[in-house]
C-alpha cells in the first residue's frame, strides 16, 4: 500500500493526538535529488519529498491517544484533511497515520538459525526473523512493529546487515511492540469513513524518536519522551533502532484539568492560562505576577478573579513531576541505566513548559535536553515546534521506513502446500 | 436597556472555531481536487453547454434561414464594394470581327463585382475561338476585365469543298470567308491534307518569283505532293520529295525561255531525271507541221 502511494506521488501524514488532530500533505519527487556519496547519506529520505500541505485542527473524541468518540474523531480527522488538502491543492488518498495511545508494549524477541550455504542471503533473513519465538501477547492486540534490531553471525555481534556475509550460525534480535486491536481498528474505521486508505502504521512515540533524536543520540543510546496531550510516549533508541516504547496515560490534558479544578476555570481557560502563564518552578518573582483568570459568568466577583502564579505553578508541577516519574518507572523497568549513553530527550506539546528542562534532569537524570523535530522541506513555520514531532516523525517513516518483519520473504517452508497463495502472492507483488 | 435581538455568544477565549465539514462537503472537495474532474469541470462542461445551445438554436428552421441570410448580405456588402467592382471589359490583340465575336460570345453585363467573375471559364470561353491561339484574362487595376487575347493571323486560304477556309503558319483553321475576293492578298490551297503541309505550300509560294501573278493556287495531290496552277490552266507538277528545287528549275527555264508564256498545259517535274511538259493541242498541231515543213 505504502508503494502505490508513493507511486501515486501524494501521501498525507495524520497525527492523531488526544489534543490536536494534524495533518501533512506531503509530494515526493521520484528519485532523491541528493545522492549517497561517501560519507554522506542520504539524508534518511528526506531530501525526496516535499510538504505541501499542512493543517491541524483541535481533536474531539481522542483521550489517551486513542479513539474515544468515533463520529467526533471522523470529524476531526475530515477537517485536517480537508485543510491539508485544500492548501496542497491536490486530492489525497494515502494516508499514514499514527497514535500515541493504546497501551504499547514491548518484547524482545530472538532466534537462530543455520546458514544454508556459504553466504546469509535474503532467504536466510527471513528465516531466522521467522525463527524468533513470538510471546504470548495476549488476545486482543496487534503487533504494530516489528523490526529486527540486531544480527548476530556465529561470535560477531552488532551487525546491521549481514547479507553476504559467510557463517555458519545466524542470530538476530528483534522488538515487537504490541498495542490494542480494538483502538487500531477505530482508528482505522475512522480513516476509512474519511474515503482515505491506510497507507501505514506507527506508534507515535517511535515516530517522535525518528524526527527529535539526532543521529548520534539514536547511534549511542537515548530516550526520547514524547509529552504529548493524553499520553506521554517513551521510546529508547540504540544503534538506530528502536529497543523499547511504551507510554504513560498522562499529559498535558491533565495538567490542563488540575488547573481547572483548582482554578475553578472552564477547561478552554485553563488551557490558555497554562500556555501563557505556566511554569514549573517557582521564583520569589512568581507570588508577585498576578494572573487575571476572567471568567463569563456576569458574576464580578468570580469573573475578577486572580491567581499568582505562584498558585499555577503549584498546581502544575505535581502533576507534572508524577508524568516524570511514571516514565522514570518506565525507563528503570526497561533497563534504560545500562545503556552506553543515557541521553534524554523531551519533546511534544508537553514539552514547552518553562523550567520543565531542570525539572526533567532531577528526575530523569542529567543528560535531559529539550528536543524540537527535524526540519523537512516546505514545513510551514507554524508547524516546526515540538508538538509536531511525531507529524514531522511521520513523514521520515513514510520517506524512509525502518525494514519490518514482514518486509523480508516468508520462509519457503512456511508456505508448504501453499504453492496456489504463492503464485498469487507473486502475481500481486510483481503486477 | 437590555437589547432584544440575539447577540451572538462571546466566543470562550482559547478555543479557535474550527467546525467540521460535512461529510458531503467533504466528498465535494475531494472531487473538486480530482484532476480528471476539474478538467471536466471547467473545460468540459461549458464546451457542451455552448454546443448543446448551439444545436439547439441550429435546429430551428428560421434561425437557419435567417443565418444563411445574414452570410449572405454580409458577403455581398463585402463583395459590392467599389474596390472589387469591375466596370468595362478590354479586348486587345484581336481584329474587330474576332472582338465582335468574342464580345457576343461572353455576354456580361458591366458592372459587376470581381467575386461573381469566373475567370477560368471566360478564358476557356475566349480560347475556344479558332483564331485566338492564348488568351489572357484578368481584373485590371481600376476595375477593368482585360482580354489579351494572341490571334492567330491566316497565311493562306484553303479551298475544302465549297468553303473557303483560312488558315494560319501552323495550320490551324481560323475562319471562313465568302468569297476569294475577301482575302485575295492570300493564297490559296486546296486538295486533302492541304493544311498538314501547309509551310511546304508557304515556301513553293515565296519560290514563284516572277510568276507570282500568274499563280492561281496549289493543289495537294494524293496528300503527298503538290500541283502549281497557273492561270490559263497550266499547271506544274511537283515531286513529293524536294518540290522547292523542282519549281526553281521550272522558275529557271521560264525565266531563261519563257517557258510560262508558251502554249503549255502541263509542266511535269515528278521525275526530276525527266521533266516532261505538255502542250496544247494548237501548239503540238503547229509544232507538227513545222516538223513535216522541215
Amino acid at each position: 500500500m505504502r508503494k502505490v502511494a508513493m507511486q501515486r506521488g501524494v501521501i498525507a501524514i495524520l497525527d492523531v493526538g488526544t489534543s490536536k488532530i494534524a495533518c501533512l500533505v506531503l509530494r515526493f519527487d521520484g528519485p532523491e535529488r541528493f545522492t549517497t556519496v561517501d560519507g554522506v547519506g542520504p539524508m534518511a529520505g528526506q531530501s525526496s519529498f516535499r510538504v505541501i500541505g499542512a493543517a491541524t485542527t483541535r481533536s474531539r473524541g481522542v483521550r489517551f491517544g486513542e479513539v474515544d468518540a468515533m463520529a467526533e474523531t471522523e470529524r476531526a480527522i475530515r477537517t485536517a484533511v480537508q485543510s491539508a488538502q485544500k492548501m496542497a491543492k491536490v486530492r489525497v488518498d494515502h494516508v499514514i497515520a499514527c497514535l500515541s495511545g493504546a497501551r504499547p508494549r514491548s518484547y524482545g524477541l530472538d532466534g537462530e538459525v543455520d546458514v544454508h550455504g556459504a553466504v546469509v542471503t535474503d532467504q536466510d533473513i527471513g528465516r531466522v526473523l521467522a525463527a524468533c519465538d513470538v510471546p504470548d501477547y495476549g488476545a486482543g492486540r496487534e503487533v504494530l512493529h516489528a523490526q529486527p534490531v540486531n544480527f548476530a553471525l556465529d561470535h560477531r555481534s552488532g551487525m546491521a546487515d549481514p547479507r553476504g556475509q559467510t557463517g555458519a550460525r545466524l542470530t538476530t534480535d528483534m522488538h515487537l511492540l504490541t498495542v490494542d486491536a480494538s483502538a487500531i481498528e477505530n482508528l482505522l474505521y475512522c480513516i476509512k469513513r474519511c474515503d482515505l486508505e491506510l497507507a501505514g502504521l506507527a506508534s507515535s512515540a517511535y515516530v517522535s524518536g525518528i524526527s527529535a533524536l539526532v543521529e548520534d543520540e539514536q547511534e549511542l543510546g537515548a530516550a526520547c519522551i514524547d509529552m504529548g496531550g493524553g499520553a506521554t510516549g517513551i521510546s529508547v533508541f540504540i544503534r538506530k533502532h528502536m529497543i523499547y516504547a511504551d507510554s504513560v496515560r498522562m499529559g498535558g490534558d491533565h495538567v490542563t484539568s488540575d488547573i481547572s479544578m483548582g482554578l475553578q476555570v472552564p477547561l478552554a481557560t485553563a488551557e490558555r492560562i497554562k500556555t501563557l502563564h505556566g511554569g514549573i518552578m517557582a521564583t520569589g518573582m512568581d507570588d508577585r505576577e498576578m494572573i487575571e483568570i476572567g471568567g463569563t459568568t456576569g458574576d464580578w466577583e468570580l469573573d475578577r478573579r486572580t491567581a499568582s502564579r505562584a498558585e499555577l505553578i503549584g498546581i502544575m508541577r505535581p502533576r507534572v513531576e508524577e508524568i516524570l516519574e511514571e516514565v522514570r518507572l518506565r525507563l528503570d523497568a526497561a533497563g534504560f541505566e545500562h545503556l552506553p549513553s543515557q541521553k534524554i530527550v523531551l519533546t511534544g506539546g508537553g514539552s514547552q513548559i518553562p523550567g520543565l528542562d531542570a525539572l526533567a534532569s532531577k528526575i530523569l537524570g542529567q543528560q535531559v535536553r529539550l528536543g524540537r523535530p527535524l526540519r523537512v522541506q516546505g514545513l510551514p513555520q507554524a508547524a516546526t515546534g515540538p508538538a509536531f514531532a511525531a507529524a514531522v516523525g511521520l513523514t521520515l517513516f513514510a520517506a524512509h521506513p525502518q525494514d519490518e518483519w514482514w518486509d523480508f520473504e516468508i520462509p519457503a517452508e512456511r508456505h508448504a502446500g501453499r504453492s496456489f497463495k504463492r503464485a498469487v502472492k507473486w502475481f500481486k507483488d510483481n503486477w | 436597556m437590555r437589547s432584544l435581538t440575539a447577540r451572538r455568544a462571546p466566543q470562550p477565549a482559547g478555543i479557535r472555531r474550527d467546525p467540521a465539514p460535512t461529510r458531503w462537503s467533504y466528498r465535494y472537495q475531494r472531487l473538486m481536487l480530482t484532476p480528471a474532474f476539474r478538467a471536466l469541470v471547467r473545460i468540459g462542461l461549458p464546451v457542451l453547454l455552448i454546443v448543446f445551445i448551439a444545436t439547439a438554436w441550429i435546429t430551428n428552421e428560421a434561425n437557419r434561414a435567417m443565418l444563411t441570410a445574414q452570410i449572405a448580405a454580409l458577403k455581398a456588402a463585402v463583395q459590392d464594394r467599389p474596390e472589387f467592382l469591375v466596370t468595362g471589359m478590354e479586348i486587345d490583340g484581336a481584329d474587330p470581327y474576332l472582338t465582335d465575336a468574342i464580345n457576343e460570345a461572353v455576354q456580361l453585363t458591366f458592372p459587376l463585382s470581381s467575386f461573381d467573375l469566373d475567370l477560368a471559364a471566360l478564358r476557356d470561353t475566349v480560347a475556344r475561338f479558332g483564331a485566338v491561339r492564348d488568351v489572357v484574362v484578368r481584373v485590371q487595376p481600376g476595375g477593368t476585365l482585360s482580354i489579351a487575347v494572341d490571334q492567330r493571323v491566316p497565311v493562306a486560304v484553303w479551298r475544302y469543298g465549297e468553303e473557303l477556309r483560312l488558315i494560319d503558319a501552323e495550320g490551324v483553321i481560323t475562319g471562313l470567308i465568302q468569297n476569294r475576293g475577301d482575302m485575295a492578298a492570300l493564297p490559296l490551297i486546296a486538295g486533302d491534307g492541304a493544311k498538314d503541309a501547309i509551310d511546304e505550300a508557304l515556301a513553293l509560294f515565296a519560290a514563284t518569283g516572277p510568276v507570282r501573278p500568274r499563280v492561281r493556287g496549289l493543289v495537294r495531290m494524293g496528300e503527298r505532293r503538290w500541283d502549281m496552277i497557273l492561270d490559263r490552266a497550266q499547271r506544274i507538277l511537283l515531286p513529293t520529295q524536294d518540290p522547292l528545287a523542282a519549281l526553281d528549275r521550272v522558275i529557271a527555264l521560264h525565266e531563261a525561255e519563257d517557258l510560262l508564256e508558251r502554249d503549255v498545259l502541263v509542266v511535269d517535274m515528278r521525275n526530276a531525271a525527266r521533266p516532261t511538259m505538255r502542250l496544247s493541242e494548237p501548239a503540238v498541231a503547229i509544232l507538227r507541221r513545222a516538223a513535216d515543213n522541215q
